[in-house]
């Protein structure tokens, strides 16, 4: 997404990125980006809070006007109910690292097959 | 809307997460030996408005598919993906989504407004806040390959934005 940011950019059409993956964005290099400190999958709101999805497209669009200088991120003020997400999401440790292995080993031979039915 | 103060974190580590850590011990974990190399770019490409947002046409990109009945929920498991365009009135009720590396334990996206910002933009372009909004999104496919985005991708998207007269796109990645 960050890549086609990039693309249009270079080819006269002003962006904004809209992501709650913060480094990843930033370091791909993006013009103006909205950044929700939110678990990934909603970086334009709560599901099904209105208000803070206008408030969200709101501050892109605010961006869209005022942004002066590529890279600029700005963050929203909205938070997450919780905070358990940061731990728990792609989390490894000693309780799941056997169980990791087994699916890796598992994705790897459907990788193998994938690759097989569709060329790669 | 909650606009709030963030419940209690430790602030000795740092408190954003780190999905290009955490995305390599994940993969380490799970036997993957050679780390995913992550696009860096320092230099940035920008272009400021060439006229007032209430004149500009928007479009929306996304990284959601439409929804035609998929079951492969891992990028290991699902063919190719295309880029595509299709038409943003009506705003679709669901995307297809579950290919896609979003946290599915703390959220959903049963809302489609929730990643995908048609609606809230219709508001917009009603009160003459934004011109109009284009009569079609596009999709781009989540790739490991950044040369497949940079090359066959992100071109077809910026032929659709010429070929729907957009004046400007709002890019939302899960």
């Amino acid at each position: 997404m960050s890549l086609t940011a990039r693309h249009l950019e270079s080819n006269g059409i002003p962006t904004v990125v809209f992501g709650s993956a913060r480094d990843i964005v930033e370091q791909a290099g993006v013009p103006p980006f909205v950044f929700s400190d939110f678990p990934l999958g909603n970086p334009c709101g709560i599901p099904y809070d209105r208000a803070m999805q206008r408030a969200i497209l709101g501050i892109g669009l605010e961006l869209l006007e005022s942004a002066r200088f590529p890279a600029t991120t700005v963050k929203t003020p909205f938070a997450w109910p919780d905070d358990a997400w940061r731990h728990n999401f792609m989390r490894v440790d000693e309780s799941n690292r056997d169980a990791l292995l087994r699916a890796g080993e598992e994705r790897k031979a459907r990788q193998a097959a994938r690759k097989a039915n569709f060329g790669g | 809307m909650s606009f709030q103060e963030g419940p209690e974190v430790n602030s000795a580590r740092r408190v954003f997460v780190s999905y290009i850590d955490k995305s390599r011990e994940l993969y380490l974990a799970q036997g993957y030996g050679n780390p995913y190399r992550w696009a860096y770019n320092c230099e940035v490409p920008f272009v400021a408005l060439p006229k007032p947002l209430a004149e500009c046409r928007i479009a929306v990109v996304t990284t959601s598919s439409i929804d035609e009945g998929q079951e492969a929920v891992d990028l290991a498991d699902r063919p190719p993906k295309h880029s595509y365009a299709w038409p943003s009135d009506p705003v679709p009720d669901r995307l297809f989504t579950m290919d896609l590396s979003w946290d599915k334990e703390a959220t959903h996206t049963n809302d489609v407004d929730s990643f995908l910002p048609l609606r809230r933009l219709r508001e917009y372009e009603a009160e003459g806040r934004v011109g109009s909004v284009s009569q079609r999104f596009y999709g781009v496919p989540t790739e490991y390959s950044q040369r497949k985005t940079n090359t066959l991708d992100a071109p077809d998207v910026l032929r659709f934005c010429r070929e729907d007269g957009v004046d400007v796109a709002l890019l939302v990645g899960l």
